[in-house]
């Protein structure tokens, strides 16, 4: 079925395709350049390979100091958004009226909104409020942003499954709550973890609003690394960067294996097929 | 009350908390008065809004809002095509190029700035380019103009354009390009005449997902782009963190917030109409 609809499809023209390689060359070459940077290192004579950049950054204790505040703070928002997402998502499921008008709503302007807006709206509530900044406003910024992320990921699992399931559940005695907890979390939980580790990724990855919210003191890595950048580039910078590169990278083939990133187009393609079969009838 | 309207408490609760009370405390602040230390009094005045509005401002509204706009075009042609090749590519390549398109943008934005920097930088491949085939150059102008920043904010925004336009080519029914093909149209007519009118909704959706975005930008201006080229995301910011003039800076964000939401309003209008 699939193949048959996959058979279908003319060619684009070249240029097409000498674009989608062009552009995925400008995307890739800074970085791979930036790589080998911190991988090699000027003799008087000539270029030859090191790891001194890296030894460099591992022996910084402000660097490292940075790196815990950002597992610290990515660990708890991811925790927090994973928890109140997750709930939100089977709260929606079969819900109606009033509350799923307003958090769909909110989750959709939390995604929408430009960050710069997001960063000081929470800057000023924390000085209205007279928050202390440090690394709990950190945490609650990142779980904002977060939790609609979680929402996207685990949602897009439930939409496809099968509600039969619950039915069965319900049917043979099983409360609303016994039903969620037996039948419907064990099957959302590859999703789970796909939000867990996007929220993760997310809040490890994030500069802007952790440099509006956090406390004197408190950097994170992506922090640190611009303060740095403003002075000039370096190839202790360099190992830094790839360092933080290939963490998310880690972080990435993991949140991609957890299958929770292909639902999104599996079920568009799944209801193509279904329209083609339809047609075909 | 039911359990599942349990289950929704907290995240309704977190998004009145942390994300619908800050934004009126922003409304709000916008229409107080600047202390003298650089705190925030709370005198109402319209004052910040009529400021936002004298010639300075409005001159870097516009040199922002231009900006977002090439950006936005530049992603829509760049977007347009690749998913065309995307699409039509193989279903392993398909995944290899999505992979590609999408790994950059979920890495740091830090970083890749900080990757372009080191392109162009001093001891960048850029610069020993040029010095080798002995063309001359201007090291500073090299390493901070517009240039770079519309490249910056391209390769970060561009996946915003591709992921909806991928979308909806996966959907589209190819049948109708062969049916064109058959009736003797070039493939370039049947892009505009046949893709594009049934793409129409994935492309604002992705131009919109793309200009919001870019409008605001801060970092990528302010670090590809040098003192000179001050825009609006750097005024806001300059406002909240270092010129301490909060109500200002406020008003300022408010500005963009209406304008963006009207932006999106125009969208869904538009969906609304072609539904019918």
């Amino acid at each position: 079925m699939t193949s048959n609809a996959e058979r279908r499809r003319p060619a684009a023209p070249r240029t097409a395709t000498v674009v989608l390689w062009l552009t995925l060359l400008l995307l890739h070459t800074p970085i791979v350049v930036m790589i080998v940077g911190a991988l090699i290192e000027k003799k008087p004579t000539a270029w030859s390979w090191t790891l001194r950049w890296f030894a460099e950054v591992i022996l910084d204790q402000a660097l490292m100091d940075a790196l815990v505040n950002s597992l610290k703070v990515g660990f708890a928002a991811s925790v927090f958004s994973t928890l109140i997402g997750t709930a939100a998502v089977v709260g929606l499921y079969r819900s109606a009226g009033m509350w799923k008008w307003a958090v769909e709503g909110l989750s959709v302007v939390s995604l929408i909104f430009p960050e710069i807006v997001f960063a000081l709206s929470l800057l000023s509530l924390f000085f209205v409020l007279k928050f202390e900044l440090g690394l709990l406003t950190v945490v609650i910024a990142h779980v904002s942003f977060s939790i609609s992320y979680v929402m996207m990921t685990v949602g897009a699992r439930l939409a496809t499954l099968d509600r039969s399931y619950e039915d069965a559940a319900r049917d043979l005695g099983a409360s609303e709550w016994q039903s969620y907890r037996t039948v419907v979390l064990p099957l959302l939980l590859p999703s789970i973890l796909g939000g867990f580790i996007l929220s993760f990724l997310l809040s490890f990855d994030d500069f802007l609003i952790t440099y509006f919210v956090n406390g004197v003191g408190k950097d994170t890595l992506p922090v640190k690394l611009y303060t740095a950048m403003k002075l000039g580039v370096s190839p202790k910078l360099n190992a830094l960067s790839s360092l933080m590169f290939v963490m998310t990278l880690l972080a990435l083939i993991f949140f991609f294996r957890s299958s929770a990133f292909r639902v999104f187009f599996e079920s568009g393609r799944r209801t193509h097929g279904e329209n083609t079969k339809k047609e075909n009838s | 009350m039911k359990l599942r309207d349990f289950f929704l408490l907290p995240a309704a609760l977190w998004f009145t908390v942390f994300i619908l009370l800050p934004l009126l405390i922003v409304v709000i602040v916008s229409f107080a008065t600047r202390g003298t230390y650089g705190g925030i009094e709370w005198s109402w005045t319209l004052q910040n809004y009529s400021r936002a509005f004298s010639p300075t401002y409005l001159g870097i509204f516009l040199e922002s809002f231009q900006l977002a706009l090439v950006t936005t075009v530049v992603c829509l042609v760049l977007g347009v095509l690749i998913s065309w090749a995307m699409a039509t590519a193989s279903p392993k390549l398909r995944q290899v190029y999505l992979m590609a398109i999408v790994l950059p943008f979920l890495t740091n934005l830090v970083i890749r700035i900080y990757a372009i920097r080191m392109f162009v930088g001093a001891e960048g491949p850029l610069q020993a380019g040029l010095e080798l085939l002995g063309i001359p150059f201007d090291p500073y102008a090299l390493t901070q103009n517009k240039v770079l920043v519309l490249y910056g904010m391209v390769t970060t925004y561009l996946p915003f354009m591709v992921l909806p336009l991928y979308g909806a080519f996966e959907k589209f029914d190819f049948s109708l390009v062969e049916a064109a093909q058959d009736l003797g149209a070039g493939l370039w007519k049947i892009l505009f005449s046949v893709i594009l009118p049934n793409l129409k909704t994935a492309l604002w959706a992705g131009a919109l997902l793309v200009f919001i975005p870019s409008l605001g930008e801060y970092v990528i201006p302010d670090l590809l782009g040098g003192a000179k080229n001050m825009l609006y995301g750097n005024l806001i910011t300059e406002q909240f963190l270092k010129s301490r003039d909060w109500p200002f800076g406020a008003a300022l964000s408010v500005l963009m917030m209406v304008l963006l939401l009207a932006m999106a309003a125009l969208f869904r209008l538009r969906e609304a109409r072609h539904d019918k």
